[in-house]
């Protein structure tokens, strides 16, 4: 039996497409209706709201809290302010992902990490001889997060506070119809947006009250298919698709690094000894061999292929998670792993690793697509991401 | 005259039938004799009772190896293995701990009992699988001698040597631990749930005499993760009309090769003449000539029952002696006029479909070695149950089912040795310790076969009911199995093999013994 | 500021130092106790009273070590028999270093294990002189491939063909064999087997029919010639803990006892300095550490330091003391079997494989042997002034005292151990009892308060096959270096291990000085 959300009992009967995936063990819903469009139009014309209470949550304690959080990361998590949130990976000895979340530093001594694998047992590795508390808050806390322009609205309705100040990457704690919760405005959509964190037997409150609220401003339960979507027009790697864990990795090939990845700027190699600083330092020197970026297909080249076979472009409308062959020159320089049609910005868009020789931006390559049971190569272009960044998002 | 058959195998255990397959598909006339009326050694399915069928012997198949599936084709000739696809193991404090086959259903399960574990176990699996990808070409390969300087071995060591050189020195580390270290001990470091350790570690002493703490128990850990890499079933199987029917379906692809099958025919003699095997004598005192004579026996028969001493060499013989055999398990075979219902999960459920593994504790299955060592068969014994007939249920009358106990340790060498007083006795250990998580196990029982080392020596022939024909002790393995200088399945006597699980890689209903043997003899030109 | 700081000074750490200094190494050596030895130490238990109060032999000297260093005035002391096994029936087993003598000895038990003894002592010993080639220097690392480690790998190969077809194939059975099931094949003699397979079992938490114990025989006997024959210290073994210490300080060595090293300081990721429990930080381009790799690399150096994997892989030596010492003032000797206490070997408890085995249960479930295997050395009869006038001092090494007593242990536990070693004893000199004037009793507790072993083990980690060779301390760092620039280990913890007085600690020297060439 899988494990479901505190907010099944009300995500389950509005999930009329009978469409769920795993995430971490739970069953989430893949989309609510039957399509996923509107769900996805939400998040960038209204408001949204996610599950994401199976993200696996740390509550980290204790003298050393940031010593233990410091020794971990790669990012500088001493500069990190109470009330502030830093987004960063974290490797192992080697200088290799193992994965990546958000820090919450929730007081004096207290910090929250997020993650999207189970990270207890590593944290107690790298916990000898600290005086640290670690307590494993997945299940205990849900979260929902609301993203979408009209975010800010429905908060500031529901919550009893004002959020007009809360900056981009900050937490304020808050009442939502006199539940009490914590609002960080993060997000996983690269939009205007906000991440409520509830103690799990206060989830069907918060979520009725935030529908209640929401409703009006145009708020939609949202699933997988449309943050899918969403996260790759902002940038945004996942975990198991774009990379994959050190810890899961089966060959060394597998494994990333944060400059591989497009990370380096969460890599503070000037703080204090840190999990692959070593290796992390000597891959800065000399540069890492592959990086992440953004792929564009150019959709003549697209119309073309398909024109030849008598069609018209059939566009990938769920996002594909697949390892797809880059070219350039008829050599393969690298594969996207992430892409789809961005029914916004109405481009072909794809995440992709390339040699570091091939990923700057407008580079032109070319993208493998099956057209009629054959292997073609779209024309494409190395792209900056993310591919769509509203100013409201840090406004 | 040219004898009537190219090759005799002796023996219709799985490995012979193997051998005799292999051998036949390459257009050798072959003969095989087996002493029972039914082929399979102990790889047999009985009727014990009226409408109840056991794997009396022999009763799951993990790596069956796939080439062996494939080239002999046994799914045509009836071969169904069904996935195992749980263990649970019973808890003292009324709690269990179940593991599925589905990922997150286990790790979900393991966080009950220890999140930290559940983290550990996906990392354990990978270097499991790892230390698999190791040790997979090793299990396919005919042993070097380290000790020679022929070509052939030295090319053998080079190519072995390269080999642990690919793994890097991270894995070639790690299988250096496994290989040397006890699996309690391995599993200290990974893990802090004792009964996740007991079971897992339960698995690294069926047929060793060693308890769970003792060195050289860890490597059988891999075990289980052997059959993941070889894409062909999960790591534990049941096969379809019991184990019987793998040596039916192996027999009956041998047979449609050409090869001869004799049951009911004991070999008394391997018959030398001038330093070479020319045939066989059956106790019948028939003469039965070949070129090649090839034992599915284990050594001890083979060399010191079948050959006469003065054809081998005295070192040679003094090693076959020295050789380990030390029956360590016994087996309980129950038929059933209902499930056992476990108080730690009460009613019919998936977790019967399954392994059920006595082994709560690190201690409690170190105690049942400490018993052993001291010559008394376990008060309160490891056992492995399954219930054939959840999976297959052909192997019991409707609504009635078969329970197979797989029992460790009960000494070969028992203290007063076995009589029929003990061997009730040591039933009755094994039917309390089940009926201690499952009570009304006592009342459903309609038969009981219980089979104790000497009982599997009587029935089977396998010296000391050792199941698999010789300790698989790490002085006992690879180059040294059965003995240094004669672990290629050749013997000190032209002519003569071995093809059994004494020599390697031995153990369990595996068949790679019967191939690689069966390779050699071809390579010979024989 | 010193070149070099030694951490401890026990026989490997001075030694280390004694090496260095004599290479022109500026070295300071810091001891935490009030007298250099470590573990070799020979102390007051009573008013005069002197005893080994820890190690009662110092295993075996490579006599290479003492030349080097030029250290002399040290008599060893080699017992003939070497170790005297007393029966049941009065009787007793004595083996000796003589084959001759042994055979006649072992004939009186059984006349076939006497008739196989030669040939046993032959081919053991040969394999334990191809180990002996690989503790001079540091261990060949398999999958190395600089033109250095293959040349090793090459030179381990011809003198693994060294051994001849015979020795190869013992070598590669014996190794991963229980010792129980080697002299099971062997043997007969309870008595016998029961004494081979007490020394083999010293110092690890395994019973003789546990797996890879075999090697431990092999790993005694490495230099020794003959089994069960280590050498002692006329006058106790800390004459020569002081010999090395006068040695070193020859050389130009600064030994300061009473300085306890509380933190070895790290600075852009290298070795740097210590800091004393005083406070007082000494600054030194390299720290070597003669305490053990768990201590040293998580006690002392603060874990950030160090790559989590390595760290776990060192968090999982296995230490897990298992043996205690007890220490008497007698009146009187105690009345053994002929022939008694000689003063020069060992009386050793092991009557058969049964009795260590049982001894091993009970530990292996977290208890006190009921039954210890006990190993006794009367010092006084060869040495009288170790206690007054007629009167003796007895030093008994027990095993097996678990660290990991279930109920962990305290004041009464410890006087439970000493009263069943005590009793035990009483069995075979009934007089002993009534003799005894003061005891001392260390369990592996005291030994990891007293000396800072860790888990009380007095080889810094057990002596198991996964813990041997270029798994010593740690896979991938048995070389002495450690993952830190600058520190090094110098210690049983690091290759080839206990028993072996200096070896660790000369292969660290001639590591150090390589590494760091005089500018």
């Amino acid at each position: 039996m899988l494990k479901v959300t505190p907010f099944h009992v009300r995500t389950a009967p509005l999930c009329h497409s009978q469409a769920w995936r795993r995430w971490a063990g739970y069953v989430v819903a893949s989309s609510y209706e039957l399509l996923h469009d509107r769900e996805y139009h939400a998040i960038r014309s209204a408001a949204a709201l996610f599950d994401v209470s199976p993200l696996y949550k740390y509550l980290i304690g204790g003298r050393d809290a940031v010593r233990l959080l410091d020794r971990v990361v790669t990012r500088n998590v001493a500069q990190c302010k109470v009330g502030q949130v830093v987004y960063t990976p974290w490797c192992d000895g080697d200088g290799k992902q193992i994965d990546d979340g958000t820090i919450s530093r929730l007081g004096e001594h207290s910090y929250r990490l997020t993650a999207a694998d189970p990270n207890l047992r590593w944290l107690h590795r790298n916990a000898a001889g600290l005086e640290v508390t670690i307590e494993d808050v997945s299940e205990r806390t849900a979260a929902l997060s609301l993203q979408g322009p009209n975010a800010r609205a429905i908060l500031q309705v529901a919550a009893d506070r004002d959020l007009t100040d809360l900056r981009y990457f900050h937490l304020t704690s808050a009442a939502i119809h006199g539940t009490p919760v914590i609002i960080s405005r993060t997000g996983y959509t690269g939009d205007l947006g906000y991440e409520i964190w509830v103690d799990a037997p206060q989830a069907v409150p918060l979520w009725d009250a935030l529908i209640e609220t929401g409703t009006p401003y145009g708020l939609t339960p949202a699933g997988m298919l449309a943050l899918d979507v969403a996260r790759i027009e902002a940038g945004l790697l996942l975990i198991e698709v774009d990379y994959i864990s050190s810890h899961r990795a089966l060959i060394e090939a597998q494994k990333s690094s944060p400059f591989e990845l497009g990370l380096g700027w969460t890599v503070a190699l000037d703080k204090e000894a840190f999990n692959g600083r070593h290796a992390l330092r000597a891959e800065q020197r000399r540069g890492p061999a592959w990086q992440f970026t953004g792929v564009e297909v150019e959709w003549d080249s697209l119309e073309r292929l398909y024109a030849e076979v008598g069609l018209p472009p059939r566009l990938p409308t769920v996002a594909w998670r697949a390892s797809v062959p880059v070219y350039s020159d008829g050599r393969q320089v690298g594969y996207a792993t992430s892409g789809g049609w961005s029914p916004l910005l109405k481009r072909y868009v794809a995440l992709a690793h390339l040699e570091s020789a091939f990923a700057r931006p407008a580079t032109p390559v070319r993208l493998e697509i099956t057209v009629e049971h054959h292997r073609k190569q779209a024309a494409a272009r190395v792209a900056k991401t993310p591919f769509f960044n509203p100013d409201r998002k840090r406004a | 005259m040219p004898p009537r058959y190219d090759a005799i195998v002796i023996g219709g255990g799985h490995n012979g039938l193997v051998h005799a397959a292999y051998l036949a598909r390459a257009g050798r006339r072959v003969l095989v004799l087996e002493r029972r009326a039914r082929v399979g050694g102990a790889a047999v399915t009985e009727e014990i009772f009226p409408g109840f069928r056991f794997s009396v012997f022999s009763y799951v198949v993990s790596l069956l190896r796939p080439e062996i599936i494939r080239d002999l084709e046994l799914p045509r000739h009836g071969l169904d293995i069904l996935p195992l696809e749980s263990t649970l193991t019973p808890l003292p404090n009324g709690d269990y701990l179940a593991m599925w086959s589905d990922h997150d259903q286990t790790r979900r399960e393991l966080c009950r009992h220890s999140p930290r574990d559940a983290e550990a176990y996906d990392e354990f699996g990978q270097l499991m699988h790892h230390m698999a990808m190791a040790v997979k070409p090793i299990l396919g390969m005919v042993p070097p001698d380290p000790t020679s300087l022929s070509p052939g071995d030295l090319l053998g060591l080079a190519r072995l040597g390269k080999h642990f050189r690919s793994l890097g020195e991270r894995h070639f580390h790690a299988l250096c631990k496994l290989m040397t270290m006890s699996s309690a001990d391995f599993l200290d470091e990974w893990f802090e749930f004792d009964g996740l350790k007991a079971t897992k570690a339960a698995s690294g002493i069926i047929g060793t005499f060693l308890g769970p703490r003792s060195p050289g128990t860890a490597y059988v850990l891999l075990h289980h993760y052997m059959g993941e890499i070889d894409g062909a079933f999960r790591a534990w199987g049941f096969a379809k009309g019991g184990t019987g029917a793998i040596s039916e379906a192996i027999a009956a692809a041998a047979r449609a090769s050409g090869a001869e099958i004799r049951t009911d025919a004991p070999v008394a003699r391997v018959r030398v003449r001038g330093g070479r095997a020319t045939g066989v004598v059956l106790e019948s005192g028939e003469e039965v000539q070949a070129s090649v004579v090839v034992s599915g026996l284990d050594p001890r028969r083979t060399f010191l029952q079948l050959v006469e001493e003065h054809e081998l060499p005295a070192d040679f013989v003094a090693d076959i002696r020295r050789y380990k055999f030390r029956g360590s398990s016994g087996k309980v075979n129950l038929a059933l006029a209902e499930l056992p219902n476990f108080t730690c999960l009460p009613g019919v459920g998936p977790h019967l479909r399954g392994a059920i593994s006595i082994s709560p504790s690190l201690d409690y299955v170190e105690r049942a070695y400490d018993d052993a060592k001291y010559g008394a068969f376990s008060r309160r014994p490891y056992l492995d149950i399954v219930i054939p007939s959840m999976i297959d249920p052909g192997m019991a009358p409707p609504g009635k089912h078969v329970m197979s106990i797989f029992v460790q340790y009960a000494p070969y060498h028992v203290n007063g040795g076995w009589d029929d007083a003990k061997r009730e006795a040591f039933g009755d250990a094994v039917v309390d310790t089940v009926a201690q998580y499952a009570p009304n196990i006592r009342s459903a029982i309609l038969g009981r076969q219980v089979l104790t080392p000497a009982d599997i020596e009587r029935i089977t022939g396998l010296t000391e009911g050792n199941i698999f024909q010789g300790e698989l002790a790490l002085h006992q393995l690879f180059f040294m199995r059965p003995t240094p200088a004669w672990a290629k399945y050749r013997t000190p006597v032209r002519g003569l093999y071995q093809c059994g699980a004494g020599t390697h890689p031995g153990g369990g209903i595996m068949g790679a013994s019967g191939r690689l043997a069966a390779l050699q003899v071809l390579k010979d030109g024989r | 500021m010193p070149d070099v700081v030694v951490v401890g000074a026990g026989l490997n750490g001075l030694v280390t130092a004694g090496y260095l200094a004599k290479a022109g190494r500026r070295v300071v050596v810091l001891e935490q106790r009030a007298a250099v030895g470590g573990t070799t130490v020979t102390e007051e238990i009573a008013p005069g009273f002197r005893c080994d109060i820890v190690q009662h032999d110092i295993g075996w000297l490579p006599p290479r070590i003492a030349s080097d260093l030029g250290c002399t005035g040290v008599e060893l002391v080699r017992g003939d028999p070497a170790v005297v096994t007393p029966l049941d029936d009065g009787r007793s087993l004595q083996l000796s270093p003589d084959t001759a003598k042994s055979v006649a000895a072992i004939r009186a038990l059984s006349p076939s294990d006497a008739a196989k003894w030669p040939e046993f002592s032959e081919r053991m010993s040969r394999l334990a002189g191809f180990l002996e080639g690989l503790y001079f220097g540091p261990p060949p690392q398999p999958l190395r491939s600089a033109p250095r480690d293959l040349l090793a790998l090459l030179r381990l190969g011809r003198r693994f063909r060294g051994l001849g077809r015979t020795g190869m194939i013992d070598l590669l059975r014996v190794l991963p064999m229980a010792v129980a099931e080697l002299l099971d094949d062997w043997f007969e003699a309870d008595a016998l087997k029961g004494t081979l397979a007490a020394g083999a079992v010293s110092g690890v938490l395994q019973g003789p029919r546990s797996g890879g114990t075999a090697f431990g025989l092999l790993h005694h006997l490495v230099g020794q010639g003959a089994f069960r024959c280590p050498a002692s210290v006329r006058g106790g073994v800390g004459v020569l803990a002081h010999a090395l210490a006068a040695t070193a300080r020859q050389h130009g060595a600064e030994i300061r006892t009473g300085a306890a090293v509380e933190r070895i300081t790290v600075k852009d990721g290298r070795a740097a300095g210590v800091v004393l429990a005083s406070g007082e930080e000494l600054a030194a381009r390299t720290i070597v550490s003669a305490a053990d790799p768990r201590r040293t690399l998580l006690g002392l150096v603060e874990p950030i330091h160090l790559d989590p994997d390595v760290a776990l892989a060192v968090r999982h030596i296995r230490c897990r003391g298992p043996l205690a010492k007890v220490n008497l003032a007698l009146d009187e000797l105690p009345r053994l079997p002929p022939p008694g206490l000689t003063g020069h070997g060992v009386v050793s408890i092991s009557p058969s494989l049964d009795y260590l085995e049982h001894a091993f249960d009970d530990a292996k479930h977290g208890a006190i042997s009921r039954k210890p295997y006990c190993e006794i050395r009367v010092p006084s009869v060869l040495d009288p002034s170790l206690a007054p006038r007629g009167k003796h001092v007895m030093s008994v090494l027990v095993q097996y005292a678990p660290y990991h007593l279930r109920d962990g242990w305290t004041a009464a536990q410890r006087e439970a151990l000493g009263d069943a070693v005590v009793a035990t004893l009483a069995e075979y000199a009934p007089n002993l009892p009534a003799a005894i004037l003061h005891r001392q009793v260390l369990t592996p507790k005291d030994l990891e308060d007293g000396w800072g072993l860790t888990e009380g083990s007095l080889y810094h980690g057990e002596l198991s096959l996964d813990q041997i060779l270029f798994m010593r301390p740690v896979p991938g760092w048995s070389r002495y270096r450690t993952p830190l620039d600058g520190l090094y280990l110098c210690g049983p913890g690091a290759h080839p291990g206990g028993g072996i007085a200096g070896l660790a600690g000369r292969n660290a020297a001639r590591t150090i000085l390589k590494d760091t060439p005089r500018s």
